[in-house]
């Protein structure tokens, strides 16, 4: 009734695969993880925008959905829907429109984290 | 040339200075590596009841300048000068922890070199008659640092192999024209050295060759063999920093490895405790000196030492801006013999 | 120092001294962490689909559930145990962008919750959004100057 186990096996090697890329670019380029993410986010918009993400997405399911790439995937996804629906200025509202609730959820869930908790320090 | 100079970089302490007192409080971190016995005081959390960081730092400097004052059984009184800095912008955890103090406050920022930067100026305004009892002092911590020179503490992510570790502690000692030593016998102050290395991951090896430079001139100024010291210790350069500026002296035909160690490398255990290159710090120089270094002179296992604190001299701005990183090493002899 | 060695000679000699980050071991690590991630999305999407909830509903619902965890486990300390263990495993899901978001949160509480926790919130995440959304912008300009 979870879906069959299928598209579990997908997300992990899908998931798991652009994880590894991030460690490659990581360990190899001294890169630090600000400008991974902002890679990762710019290569989904752009990569959605190629139509190869959504082939990606199609197959990986929540292992291309879940990495920050499907973070660009939904910017880029719904900057062409309000495009669609609405002409150039869909250009500007799609995008935070359709990522909405990812943005919106961390900055709650990061205010709410920030006054209930507080930093340990790494041993 | 000046008479107490002795060569380009080098004074000669020639009444003598005497170290009469040190103490240093570490972190828990720093209280479970291969040092925890000598330190004076191990705090079990890095808070220590403030409730930030920095604070947390200005009391371990503060309580640590008061231990150093107990252990040499003076008063606040007796003391004419207070030398210290730290890592943090403006040098905030020394001047708010010395704030209650008191006493004439000359604030240095030498970044990890701090502690022989202090005693180098230290040991010469006693030299010089200008004062019987000064304190010299320091301190770092791993989460104030980290938080200004790096990433907050909850963000998962992983370091490089040549990454150092902060550590969290303080440390000082109290020069004196008077007391049985040990003593300061000449101080080597460092210039800066700049080899382009631009990763701050990688610090021991951008000081590495500052730390070469001060202990090549060193020798070169007094005249001194390596065999003078049993102990020649370079300030945090950890694993990696310790063996190019091993490897620097050598193709300078100076051989001090029999003989050489490094505060970072010393204070933590480098397979056991996931601190990668070793420690750095302000507090990793001070408190090895304090710690150990100076409980094994007063044992006797130990005669003379050079210490030689190193400092990278970036900021995270610097950083950003894709500079290299400047560097600087300070030594100070210290021996248990006058002559 | 510069007599001896060039700048260029020593930081060559550096880069061949500096121990290198051992990439297979942290390719796996991040390869399972970051998949048992994603496993966990699907696992919440394919429980949200049952119900009954549109797609649009379930990657939405999705997304907020992960952003949740990922705020709440950094708040609990754990998450950056998990980054030293998984590298870009827990760096690149959106659980990372989460971490990303609350880890400067907690840690400039010490300066106010406007100029502290407010405004240090975007440290890391920021630019993610900046670049993000801009592209994002661009591509749209590009997808409606192509289709008239």
């Amino acid at each position: 009734m979870l879906g069959n186990i299928q598209t579990y096996l997908s997300a992990f090697i899908v998931g798991g695969i652009i994880c590894s890329i991030g460690q490659v670019l990581i360990d190899r380029t001294k890169l630090t993880s600000a400008r991974i993410l902002v890679a990762f986010v710019t290569l989904g918009v752009v990569l959605t925008a190629l139509g190869i993400y959504q082939k990606i997405v199609d197959i990986g399911g929540a292992g291309a959905t879940v990495p920050l790439t499907g973070f660009g995937y939904t910017l880029a996804k719904g900057a062409f829907r309000d495009v669609d629906q609405y002409g150039l200025l869909g250009a500007f509202t799609g995008g935070i429109k359709a990522a909405a609730t990812g943005i919106t959820a961390a900055i709650f869930f990061g205010y709410l984290a920030s006054v209930a908790f507080r930093p340990k320090a790494k041993r | 040339m000046a008479s107490k100079r002795n060569g380009k970089q080098t004074v000669k302490i020639q009444t003598p200075v005497s170290i009469a007192s040190s103490a240093c409080i570490v972190g828990p971190k720093e209280g479970q590596g291969p040092l925890r016995l000598y330190f004076d005081e191990i705090i079990e959390d890095e808070f220590w009841g403030e409730e930030s960081w920095e604070k947390a730092e200005s009391k371990l400097l503060r309580e640590t300048f008061a231990k150093i004052i107990n252990k040499a059984s003076k008063t606040v009184n007796d003391i004419q000068y207070v030398i210290a800095g730290d890592l943090l912008n403006q040098c905030i955890a020394t001047s708010f922890g010395l704030r209650e103090s008191g006493i004439p406050f000359l604030g240095l920022y030498g970044a990890c070199s701090t502690m022989a930067e202090s005693m180098s100026v230290g040991a010469m305004l006693v030299e010089g008659g200008f004062a019987d009892n000064l304190i010299c002092v320091t301190s770092s911590h791993f989460c104030s640092a980290e938080k200004q020179f790096r990433f907050p503490l909850e963000l998962g992510g992983q370091r490089p192999p040549t990454a150092q570790w902060t550590v969290t502690g303080s440390g000082g000692v109290m020069l004196s024209n008077q007391g049985t030593g040990p003593y300061i016998k000449h101080v080597t102050t460092g210039k800066i050295v700049d080899m382009g290395i631009k990763d701050a991951n990688n610090m021991g090896a951008a000081m590495a060759p500052a730390a070469a430079d001060t202990i090549l001139t060193h020798f070169k100024d007094t005249g001194l063999k390596p065999e003078a010291y049993d102990l020649i210790i370079t300030g945090d350069l950890g694993k990696l920093g310790k063996t190019i500026c091993d490897e620097l002296l050598r193709n300078q035909d100076l051989d001090i490895s029999s003989r050489y160690n490094d505060c970072g490398a010393m204070i933590f255990d480098l397979e056991r405790q996931d601190v990668h290159s070793g420690g750095s710090g302000c507090g990793c120089a001070a408190s090895v000196l304090s710690g150990f270094v100076l409980n094994e002179m007063k044992k006797g296992t130990l005669n003379n030492v050079l210490l030689v604190a190193t400092g990278a001299l970036l900021s995270p701005t610097s950083t950003q801006q894709g500079e290299s990183i400047p560097c600087i090493a300070h030594a100070v002899s210290i021996s248990r013999n006058l002559s | 120092m510069e007599k001896i060695l060039t700048k260029q000679e020593y930081v060559k000699y550096v880069e061949e001294k500096s121990p290198k980050s051992k990439l297979a071991r942290n390719m796996t690590r991040a390869f399972v962490v970051g998949g048992l991630i994603c496993v966990i999305g699907q696992l919440i999407s394919n429980l949200l689909r049952t119900r009954g909830f549109s797609q649009e509903i379930v990657s939405n619902l999705t997304t907020m559930i992960m952003v949740f965890l990922g705020a709440l486990f950094t708040g609990l300390n754990i998450y950056d145990e998990l980054g030293r263990f998984a590298g870009a495993g827990s760096i690149v899901p959106i659980t990372g962008f989460a971490n990303s978001i609350v880890s400067p949160a907690m840690e400039f509480k010490s300066e106010g919750y406007v100029l502290g926790v407010g405004a240090r919130m975007f440290v890391v995440a920021g630019p993610v959004l900046v670049y993000g959304i801009s592209v994002s912008v661009v591509v749209g300009i590009i997808y409606y100057l192509l289709r008239f």
